[in-house]
């Protein structure tokens, strides 16, 4: 039965579900009650949970558990995972999977604590050092906070690589219906995990290559994956996109407040849709593309200067202009003002 | 010659082969006369002694010893800078059963992993820490370590390391016996046969305690570095004894069993009761496409102070909704706002999916105190309702596009005897206003919101009754003062 639940709350529900038996983090507004669910929950069905002395110790600890083939995950805000990168990097080339969630909130430096999705640099390009990649899902909803917490340790698992959940302080912080089947997740035997047994002693985790073809190598092999994971991973979701002559694109919150905002203007005549990115590594490029290319204009629309805008225009191409329009500092776009932003955008005469 | 021979066979838990380099088979490559070599030997000749083998994982850092994975024949993990204790923290959890070896140099210990560190230890994870002191950065050529000493000179302290701008050298073994938790802290030098003896001893003497499962076991080891303090190896070990030893004095700061506690207070639950779900069937969704439910939906503001129950008058307005099959969400505000003393959140009822959860135009402001009637008024949809925690207006107050009902809920709640449910005196006046929430699930949302004070049937009937007079202030006294 559909239960009322947290956002944040959701995602270690699901964790748990996804057969995730360790947790450490370190508490950060607005992600905090996901390392308080998760200090309930895991100890609970005998798993582990610590708050580390820094975020920088958690993911760490999560490199360590995860050596050990244990389905592992940490959450934090913006500043925690500044100061994850570094571990983030050595886990990605280390190839170990893990699960990251980052409930975004106001930055740079401190900040405030509400919503903002200004981590998408930091989350979907990198962020840390190296050519490595995040594989990033973003989830727009209480019911996606866990389905997507699910799919994340799937992923992980099968591309043996961290696997990030960006989300932000709307999304944690609110509570919507949520059902969950009374099912655990079977990881998968991880063969080159290090147990501290006879049969795991050859193992050795480590990511240092010092010969530079050596290195080239693993490097290729990191690339490898990725490509395979942009061909297959890609997931999106439209609404009303079939007809439309602007497509808006947002993902997460923003793309709620977007799905309000075409019914609006499709009251008032003008033919919108929305494209929403659900994974933003692998971005769905493709499927961005096949729909933008019947619009004729699409509309960006984030809670950042413009970071996605970038993904947005690399998949366009420059076929179909590109708007973009952005909020910051925690305000929300609500739909009424994006959708006066795109009847301006509309009338406008065409150039 | 000396009562320690170093024996020039392997130990079985090194490599037969090291495969680093070609041209290095047989060979670390650690310098002439460098102590992680000892070091090491020391390490690896107790895990096979003591049978161990199977069950090490070896912990690496990063430092000379970065490739010591390329020696021990053990479980292997390389760990980032100074991460050492928090990655074998992490292995330990996983894998309570094993052996964790964790091996630090001075930088990766006392410098960038001092929180690691010095928390593995107090938690006292149970993992042996072996903690190379060489005073110096070997990897990196010659830097400055927190180990090093008043005066040494280093590639960057190149007159010579001064307090008044480097500050002491670090006592991480006295730092560390300090804390309540570690069971075992010795420090020991390689500085000639008998002390590399003691240093022997002293190894085994941590991964016995860890066998057992003592808790947090800690060696350091004054260790030669040849190479960058540019001396040979005799030479090096005789600095050891001469200017190490009395900054690092020798000997156990710690040998105590782990101090007395009580059993975990955890609870064993299935993951069904834990997660608290709720497996029973049935979807009320459904059952909502055909009611009267269809096509409605409903959306809500309630703003106040901080413990006025706006929020949770949101979660029972929300609750309510789902019960009766509809799609609902709530989005309070959170933080610093909630401590500066104003709180609000939106509440959305619909048939379909819902969009945004942020309301600009709410249908029903339910304003707890002026501030937020005056903030929130003007945006209520037009034809909408305010509901106003008063038994006037405000002066000069003017919201045409609504009606606004002034329902006095905190002065009913006070002469109801309880000034906390002025909510739910909200509640039932709402609910005189709008079928969408019916009478059977409001009691029981109201009695599960409540958690454990329900139990009481005083609190019960307390929100019963309040329930009610918000019902009849609304159906009896509530005259529109406007519209
Ligand atoms: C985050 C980070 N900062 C700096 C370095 C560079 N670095 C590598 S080893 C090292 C110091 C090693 O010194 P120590 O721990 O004393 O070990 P030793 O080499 O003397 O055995 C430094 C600074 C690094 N690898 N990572
Ligand atoms: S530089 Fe120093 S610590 Fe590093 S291997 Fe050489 S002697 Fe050993």
């Amino acid at each position: 039965m559909r239960q009322l639940t947290k956002g944040n709350v959701a995602v270690m529900k699901g964790a748990v579900l996804a057969g995730c038996r360790a947790y450490y983090g370190y508490p950060i507004t607005p992600a905090s009650e996901i390392a308080e669910a998760a200090a309930l929950y895991l100890p609970q069905v005998g798993g582990t949970f610590l708050q580390a002395e820094s975020e920088v110790a958690s993911i760490n600890m999560v490199y360590g558990a995860s050596s050990a083939g244990v389905r592992v995950m940490t959450a934090s805000s913006g500043p925690g995972l500044s100061l994850m990168q570094e571990g983030i990097s050595y886990l990605a080339a280390a190839e170990l999977p893990c699960v990251v969630v980052d409930v975004v909130r106001g930055g740079p430096g401190l900040g405030n604590i509400a919503p903002e999705q200004s981590d998408y640099f930091a989350i979907v390009k990198g962020g840390g050092h190296g050519c490595y990649r995040n594989l990033v899902v973003a989830p727009a909803s209480v019911q996606e906070m866990a389905d997507l917490t699910m799919l994340a340790f799937e992923l992980a698992d099968r591309y043996r690589n961290p696997a990030l959940v960006l989300t932000d302080g709307f999304i944690g912080q609110m509570m919507e219906p949520l059902e969950l089947h009374p099912h655990i997740a079977q990881a998968p035997e991880k063969s080159w995990a290090v147990k501290g047994t006879p049969e795991t002693r050859p193992n050795a985790v480590t990511s240092i290559h010092l010969e530079p073809d050596t290195l080239e190598a693993h490097v290729r092999k990191l690339e490898a994956k990725y490509k395979e994971a942009e061909k297959v991973e890609a997931r999106s979701e439209t609404y009303c996109a079939e007809d439309a002559d602007v497509l808006l694109v947002g993902y997460g919150i923003v793309s709620r407040v977007l799905r309000s905002t075409v019914d609006q203007l499709r009251e008032r005549g003008v033919r919108a849709g929305l494209f929403r990115p659900v994974t933003l590594y692998p971005f769905p490029s493709r499927a961005l593309l096949q729909e933008a290319k019947k619009a004729r204009v699409v509309q960006v629309v984030e809670m950042s200067t413009g970071m996605m805008v970038e993904d947005v225009r690399l998949a366009i191409e420059g076929r179909v202009p590109v708007e973009f329009y952005g909020r910051v500092g925690g305000n929300v776009p609500s739909a009424e003002e994006v959708r006066e932003h795109v009847m301006q955008l509309v009338a406008a005469p065409v150039a | 010659m000396s009562d320690y021979q170093v024996t020039h066979s392997k130990s079985q838990v090194f490599y037969d082969v090291f495969e680093r380099k070609a041209e290095l088979k047989h060979q670390t490559h650690y310098c002439p006369g460098c102590g992680h070599g000892v070091a090491h030997k020391l390490v690896a000749e107790a895990i096979a002694d003591m049978g161990l083998q199977d069950k090490t994982i070896f912990v690496s850092p990063v430092g000379c010893s970065v490739f010591a994975y390329y020696y021990f024949d053990t479980g292997n993990v390389q760990a980032a800078h100074g991460r050492t204790p928090a990655v074998a923290t992490g292995l330990k959890r996983a894998c309570p059963e094993s052996m964790v070896v964790a091996y630090q140099g001075d930088g990766d210990l006392a410098a960038i992993g001092t929180a690691e560190i010095l928390h593995a230890a107090n938690r006292g994870e149970k993992i042996s820490v072996f903690f190379i002191n060489n005073a110096i950065y070997g990897m990196t050529g010659g830097q400055m370590a927190p180990t090093t000493l008043v005066g040494q000179t280093s590639t960057t302290s190149p007159f010579g390391r001064w307090p008044g701008n480097e500050g002491y050298p670090l006592h991480v073994c006295e730092l560390l016996a300090t804390l309540e938790a570690p069971v075992y802290i010795e420090r020991v030098a390689l500085c000639d046969n008998k002390n590399t003896m003691k240093a022997r001893k002293a190894v085994r003497k941590a991964l016995e305690l860890q066998k057992n499962g003592a808790g947090f076991t800690f060696v350091e080891i004054l260790s030669p570095c040849p190479t960058i303090w540019k001396m040979d190896p005799l030479d090096a070990r005789r600095w050891i004894e001469e200017k190490m030893l009395p900054v690092f004095p020798l000997g156990v700061f710690r040998d105590r069993p782990a101090p007395q506690m009580k059993e975990s207070p955890v609870p064993h639950h299935t993951f069904v009761e834990a997660l608290e779900l709720d497996t029973k069937d049935g979807d009320t969704h459904e059952r909502a496409q055909t009611s009267k439910q269809a096509g409605r939906s409903l959306t809500l503001k309630m703003a106040g102070f901080g413990g006025q129950g706006v929020l949770l008058l949101g979660q029972i307005v929300a609750e309510m909704g789902m019960r009766e099959g509809l799609e609902v969400s709530w989005l309070p505000s959170y933080g610093p706002e909630m401590r500066s003393g104003s709180a609000h959140c939106h509440v959305c009822l619909a048939q379909e999916r819902i969009g945004s959860p942020l309301i600009s135009h709410p249908d029903v402001l339910i304003a707890m105190n002026e501030i937020s009637l005056r903030k929130f008024a003007p945006q209520v949809k037009s034809g909408g309702l305010i509901l106003y925690n008063r038994s006037e207006l405000p002066e000069g107050f003017e919201m045409p596009q609504a009606r606004v009902v002034c329902v006095p809920a905190s002065d009913l709640a006070d002469q109801l005897g309880m000034a906390k449910v002025a909510n739910v005196i909200m509640l039932g006046a709402l609910m005189a206003e709008n079928d969408l929430l019916t009478e059977e699930s409001a009691m029981s949302v109201v009695q599960s919101t409540l958690g454990a004070k329900a139990k009481s049937a005083s609190v019960l009937e307390m929100n019963r009754k309040a329930l009610q007079a918000g019902r009849e202030f609304m159906q009896k006294a509530a005259t529109p003062v406007q519209n």
